[in-house]
C-alpha cells in the first residue's frame, strides 16, 4: 500500500507517495529523478549509493525509505551553492584530478563532506578510515586522498 | 521491488505488540543484515518492524558498570571515550564493523542478534562478561551472552522477543582488553579469525596503575621482562575466538591455565597454543582451518599482550606525551 511521506531533501521539504518496500535509492533516482546518486552493488558494499542523513554517511541502497520520513537527506546536487558555484569539495575533486569515470564520485564527496562536516581537519588516517566503504576502480585514490586533504583544514602535506 | 509493509513503533511495547499480531514479521535496526537478505531473496518478511523510532533506545549509561541500549549503533560505540579506555575490546571491533557508512546505522544488537560466527562484536562482549537484556511479551528477562548464543545464527530469543541492550560489569584500571579481526584485506571485509581478551593483573597483591609503567614506546615485551622481579600475576582472564566455531566461543583450558599465574611471554605462547588447541576451524573462502589454527596462536599471544599493555601504559597517559626523556622510571 502506497503511502505519503515528507522528509527534507537538501534543505528543501519534499512530500512523496512511496511503497514501504522501496529504499531511499530508488526514491531519488526513480522517483525523484535525481541521478547524482549511483547504485554499484545494492548491497553495502561499493559506497556510490552514499548520502547524508541527519549529518551521517549512509549507503542509500540500504536505508528503507520510511525511515526517511522527517528526516534531512543530502545528495550530491544539495552541495552546489545558489549561485552556482561548485561546493569546495567538488573544485577540490576537479582540480586535483580526482574524477575520471566519475561512477564513484558522488558517494565517495558525500563520505567525505560528512568527515570535515563532523571533524575540520581529519589526519589521512581519518579520510582513509571514512572512504574505505567507496570502491574507486580508476583513480588509485591517492588524488581523491589528495583532493579532500586540501579542503580539510591545513591544505596539502 | 520486493514488497513488504513497514511498521515504526514508539516504545518496546508497542513493538512486542506488533510482533504479536502481524504474521510473518520480522525486527530491523540498522537493515544492514535484513536489507541484504531481502534483496538477496533469503527471506520474504511481508511486515519489518523497526526498532529506529524507540525513544531512549540509542543511549550509553556508565553507573554499575556500562548499560548500552538496544539501538546504539557501531559509530556510537567508536565515539566514546569511556568505552574506548574501559572496555577497549569493543571499540576495537566496532570500529572494524563493515565501512563508517555502515557503522552509522548498524547496532550492536542487530550484530548480536544475527549471530553469525563472524560477528566483530560478539567475542568482545563474551570476554567483557556481557548480559544481554531482553524483552517480551512474557516480561523482561536478563541472561549471559554466552547463554544467549545457541549456534550459527540461532539465538534465544522467543517469539516476539527484543534486545533491549546489554549490561557490562565494571572493570578497575588493572583490566585491559582488546580485539584483533584478522581479514584479507584491511577494509570491508569479515573476520577469517577474531580474537578478543581481558586480563586483570595484580602486582604483590595491590593493584597497579600507569604509575608503574615505562612511558616509553619500548614494546610490551621488554617491559614484561623489566618487570619479571614484579611478579605481576594474572588475577582474571577471558579468551574469545571467532569464526572458529558455529558460534563465538570461548577458550576456557586457555583461561583456566593463565588465571592465577605470575605473567610472561613465555607463559602467554602456552596458553596461545592451549587456545589454538580448542578451535575447530574449518576450511572456507576466506582461510584454510589450518591456517586459521595457526593464526588463533598468534593472535591470542597478541591480543594478551596488547591487553596487558592497556593496563600499564593506558593510552592517556601516551597521548598527553610523556616521552621517555623527562620520565624518571627510564632516567633512573
Ligand atoms: C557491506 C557490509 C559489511 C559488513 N561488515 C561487517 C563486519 O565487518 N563485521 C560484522 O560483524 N558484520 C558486518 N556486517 C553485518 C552487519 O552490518 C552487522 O551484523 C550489523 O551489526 C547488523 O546490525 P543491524 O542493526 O544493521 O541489524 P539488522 O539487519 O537490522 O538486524 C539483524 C538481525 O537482528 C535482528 N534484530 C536486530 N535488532 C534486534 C533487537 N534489538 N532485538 C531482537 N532482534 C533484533 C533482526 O531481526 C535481524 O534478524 C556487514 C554488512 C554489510 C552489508
Ligand atoms: S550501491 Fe549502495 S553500497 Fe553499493
Ligand atoms: S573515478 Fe571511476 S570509479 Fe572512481
Amino acid at each position: 500500500m502506497k503511502r505519503e511521506i515528507t522528509f527534507k531533501l537538501n534543505n528543501e521539504e519534499r512530500k512523496v507517495e512511496v511503497d514501504p518496500g522501496w529504499t531511499l535509492l530508488y526514491v531519488l533516482r526513480e522517483v525523484l529523478e535525481l541521478m547524482g546518486t549511483k547504485e554499484g552493488c545494492g548491497y553495502g558494499e561499493c559506497g556510490a549509493c552514499t548520502v547524508i542523513i541527519d549529518g551521517l554517511s549512509v549507503n542509500s541502497c540500504l536505508y528503507p525509505i520510511l525511515e526517511a520520513e522527517g528526516r534531512a537527506v543530502t545528495t550530491i546536487e544539495g552541495l552546489r551553492a545558489a549561485s552556482g558555484e561548485l561546493h569546495p569539495l567538488q573544485q577540490a575533486f576537479v582540480n586535483e584530478g580526482a574524477v575520471q569515470c566519475g561512477f564513484c564520485t558522488a558517494g565517495m564527496i558525500m563520505s567525505a563532506k560528512a568527515l570535515i562536516d563532523e571533524n575540520e581537519k581529519p589526519t589521512e588516517d581519518d579520510i582513509k578510515d571514512n572512504i574505505a566503504g567507496n570502491l574507486c576502480r580508476c583513480t588509485g585514490y591517492v588524488q581523491i586522498i589528495d583532493a579532500i586533504k586540501t579542503v580539510a583544514g591545513g591544505g596539502r602535506t | 521491488m520486493t514488497r513488504f509493509e513497514y511498521h515504526k513503533p514508539h516504545t518496546i511495547k508497542e513493538a512486542i505488540g506488533l510482533m504479536g499480531s502481524l504474521e510473518n514479521a520480522k525486527f530491523i535496526a540498522g537493515g544492514t543484515d535484513v536489507m541484504v537478505l531481502i534483496k538477496r531473496k533469503k527471506i520474504a518478511p511481508a511486515h519489518l518492524i523497526s526498532l529506529r523510532n524507540i525513544n531512549d533506545f540509542s543511549s550509553i549509561d556508565i553507573g554499575d558498570g556500562l548499560q548500552i541500549g538496544g539501538g546504539v549503533t557501531h559509530s556510537d560505540i567508536v565515539a566514546n571515550e569511556f568505552i574506548q579506555k574501559r572496555y577497549s575490546a569493543l571499540t576495537d571491533a566496532a570500529g572494524k564493523v563493515g565501512s563508517r557508512q555502515i557503522r552509522n546505522v548498524a547496532t550492536v544488537s542487530g550484530n548480536i542478534c544475527n549471530a553469525a560466527p563472524s560477528a566483530d562484536t560478539a567475542c568482545p562482549l563474551l570476554v567483557l562478561d556481557a548480559d544481554v537484556k531482553i524483552a517480551g511479551p512474557k516480561g523482561e528477562r536478563q541472561v549471559p551472552l554466552d547463554d544467549f548464543f545457541l549456534g550459527a545464527n540461532r539465538v534465544d530469543l522467543g517469539p516476539g522477543e527484543v534486545v533491549t541492550g546489554f549490561h557490562l560489569p565494571p572493570f578497575g584500571l588493572n583490566t585491559g582488553s582488546a580485539y584483533i579481526k584478522h581479514t584479507r584485506r584491511q577494509a570491508m571485509d569479515l573476520p577469517m579469525v577474531g580474537i578478543a581478551v581481558r586480563v586483570t593483573i595484580r602486582i604483590g597483591g595491590s593493584e597497579i596503575g600507569c604509575k608503574d609503567a615505562f612511558c616509553t614506546i619500548d614494546s610490551i615485551s621488554n617491559i614484561l621482562r623489566r618487570l619479571e622481579d614484579e611478579e605481576l600475576r594474572c588475577e582474571d582472564v577471558r579468551i574469545a575466538m571467532g569464526v572458529v566455531a558455529p558460534r563465538p566461543v570461548r577458550a576456557r583450558k586457555a583461561e583456566a591455565a593463565l588465571k592465577g599465574k605470575v605473567i610472561s611471554e613465555a607463559l602467554f605462547e602456552e596458553i596461545a597454543e592451549i587456545a589454538a588447541s580448542e578451535a575447530q576451524p574449518r576450511d572456507s573462502i576466506r582461510g584454510e582451518a589450518w591456517y586459521r589454527r595457526e593464526m588463533v596462536k598468534v593472535l591470542t599471544k597478541r591480543a594478551i599482550l596488547i591487553s596487558v599493555d592497556r593496563v600499564l601504559r593506558p593510552d592517556d597517559m601516551i597521548l598527553r606525551g610523556h616521552d621517555a626523556a623527562s620520565c624518571p622510571r627510564v632516567r633512573g
